[in-house]
């Protein structure tokens, strides 16, 4: 099993670290795990992205430009991300923002009003959360017990009291990703 | 801290095995992609655990120099930076080489010239291997391609600057800096004591015994002809290093009709243009320099010999490839492909060009 993922989105959405914990989640669960995100500019305000790869082989190259998910989190990154799904592979979007849907026929898009939900809820905080429940629930690459452990690791000790609040929401997530198109 | 398994970024990768290895001092100055280094340094405090001395000096050329005296009593010390901070160092390079002091440099990469950018390349080949300062000095140059081998290879480095007296290069750059994987730490092995010091580095500015001579450390010899045996001597220190210390690793490359070469990031993309291209039928394998200096010259000829073509794929115009045409001695067709200023190419990229510029 390899699992090339891009999470892209504005600055400040959680991409990095949503990368993070399900990187982390993977190593938990003894896979191979790389994880590269953009710097730079575009981290100082604008959009921001990250490839991860979960893997039982070798990773060869972390950097990459054909995925088999994309998770995309806002307009510019559904236009420059949309094109580098893998024939037969998914894209997920929140739709928030969202004024040109994807025009693919050839992959499996699916949608999660997350940010909408995040905030009605008043959980934007974990709102990355909720995103990756909706991935797992589509790809279940690593198990729950995993995540537990990837939170553990990604987040701050002080931070540890939150994780019930991320589990809940991943939770949320899943219940929320619904199918747009499907082969 | 036992061995363990931890995700984390090239740049902390470095940082925690300078910890972990002993190391005495660590003087630098941020710049981006390698801040990270100095960034984990001061969050770990080794000040309070090991003894370990953090300091961000007033800019690159205090860095080096600061570097040159620490190292001179023969204590462990480092430093890192990226392209344009190291270009600041170079003279500090040389010095220290002249003087034969060990000590660790890390260089992470980023697009030149000038400032350039701050996205990953690989234009620095020549800077590192052909000397960036003056006179007949080599680095020993190291080139992970891995966070794994970020953390190893500056456990490497000490055992090869103090064995040799002599400066060691890790070349690395903005991708595998940045990059997080897995990696297994090791135990620590703890700074050396002052007794131990004195022994690995009997030549220190240590203080000294009645027993002895004082030890000077200078890299200046006003005397040509004594000025011409000590560049005997570095020569036979660096023909040394390419009999003893050359390392490489050589994928698929038993059965291959066409080889890449490459370093560090590229050579992952690079491992992935070679699966790519096995599936498809063609035979390719990897040739991976893990030293840029001592270059596995003998090595790469041996392979070169059963192959129909090399493509070198480095993110510069075209630097390691004059090594790679000097070990073939020409002998095979060689072909330079690369992006540069900050551009990373994709494996689907080494593939279209493995096929255009050596196959077709």
């Amino acid at each position: 099993m390899t699992e090339e993922i891009i999470i892209a989105g504005f600055g400040g959405q959680g991409v990095l670290s949503m990368g993070k914990i399900l990187a982390y989640s993977g190593v938990m669960q003894d896979k191979e795990v790389s994880w590269m995100p953009s710097y730079g500019p575009e981290m100082r305000g604008g959009t921001a992205n990250v490839s991860v790869i979960i893997s039982d082989e070798r990773i060869s190259s972390p950097i990459i430009n054909q995925f088999d998910t994309a998770i995309i989190l806002n307009q510019q990154s559904l236009d420059k991300f949309e094109n580098s799904v893998k024939p037969g592979g998914l894209l997920i979007y929140d739709p928030n923002g969202i004024t040109h849907e994807p025009t693919r026929k050839d992959i499996n898009i699916y949608k999660i009003a997350a940010t909408a939900k995040a905030q009605e809820l008043g959980i934007s905080k974990v709102f990355n959360m909720v995103v990756l429940g909706g991935f797992l629930k589509l790809k279940p690459i690593v198990d729950k017990q995993y995540i537990h452990e990837g939170l553990e690791h990604s987040l701050p000790q002080r931070h540890w009291n939150l994780i019930p609040q991320n589990e809940e929401a991943i939770e949320i997530g899943k219940g929320l990703i619904e199918a747009v198109q499907t082969l | 801290m036992a061995r363990e398994l931890q995700l984390m970024k090239g740049n902390e990768a470095i940082a925690r095995a300078m910890i972990a290895s002993g190391c005495d001092g660590y003087f630098g100055y941020p710049i981006t992609p390698q801040s990270e280094v100095m960034e984990t340094l001061m969050t770990e405090k080794p000040w309070e655990t090991t003894g370990m001395t953090v300091l961000q000096a007033e800019s690159e050329v205090a860095s080096i120099n600061m570097v040159y005296g620490g190292a001179a009593t023969g204590k462990k010390v480092a430093t890192s930076s990226s392209s344009p901070g190291i270009s600041l160092m170079q003279e500090g390079l040389t010095y220290l080489a002249g003087a034969e002091i060990p000590c660790l440099v890390v260089n992470v990469m980023r697009g030149g010239p000038g400032l350039g950018t701050i996205q990953p390349s690989q234009s620095d080949y020549f800077q590192s291997t052909k000397g960036g300062g003056h006179g007949d000095y080599q680095l020993y140059t190291l080139a992970p391609a891995s966070v794994q081998e970020m953390y190893d290879f500056v456990f490497d480095a000490w055992d090869i600057a103090f064995k040799y007296r002599n400066p060691v290069l890790i070349l690395s750059d903005g991708a595998i800096g940045q990059c997080m994987e897995k990696l297994y730490t090791r135990d620590y092995v703890p700074r050396w004591t002052e007794e131990e010091r004195r022994a690995n580095a009997p030549w220190g500015t240590w203080g000294k015994p009645a027993t002895r001579p004082h030890n000077i450390i200078t890299s200046l010899e006003l005397d040509s002809a004594r000025q011409e045996v000590f560049n005997l001597k570095l020569q036979k220190k660096y023909a040394e290093m390419k009999e003893k210390e050359v390392r490489f690793e050589a994928l698929n490359c038993d059965d291959a009709e066409y080889i890449i070469v490459a370093y560090g990031s590229s050579s992952r993309i690079a491992m992935k243009a070679m699966q790519m291209a096995r599936e498809k039928g063609i035979k390719v394998g990897l040739f991976r320099l893990i030293t840029l200096f001592p270059f596995p010259t003998k090595q790469l000829a041996e392979v070169a010999k059963r192959v129909k073509g090399i493509l070198c794929v480095e993110m510069s115009a075209g630097q390691m490839i004059e090594d790679v045409r000097l070990a073939t001695e020409c002998g095979v067709k060689t072909e330079h492909f690369g992006r540069f200023g900050g551009i990373i190419p994709t494996p689907g990229e080494v593939l279209e060009a493995l096929e255009n510029k050596i196959i077709k």
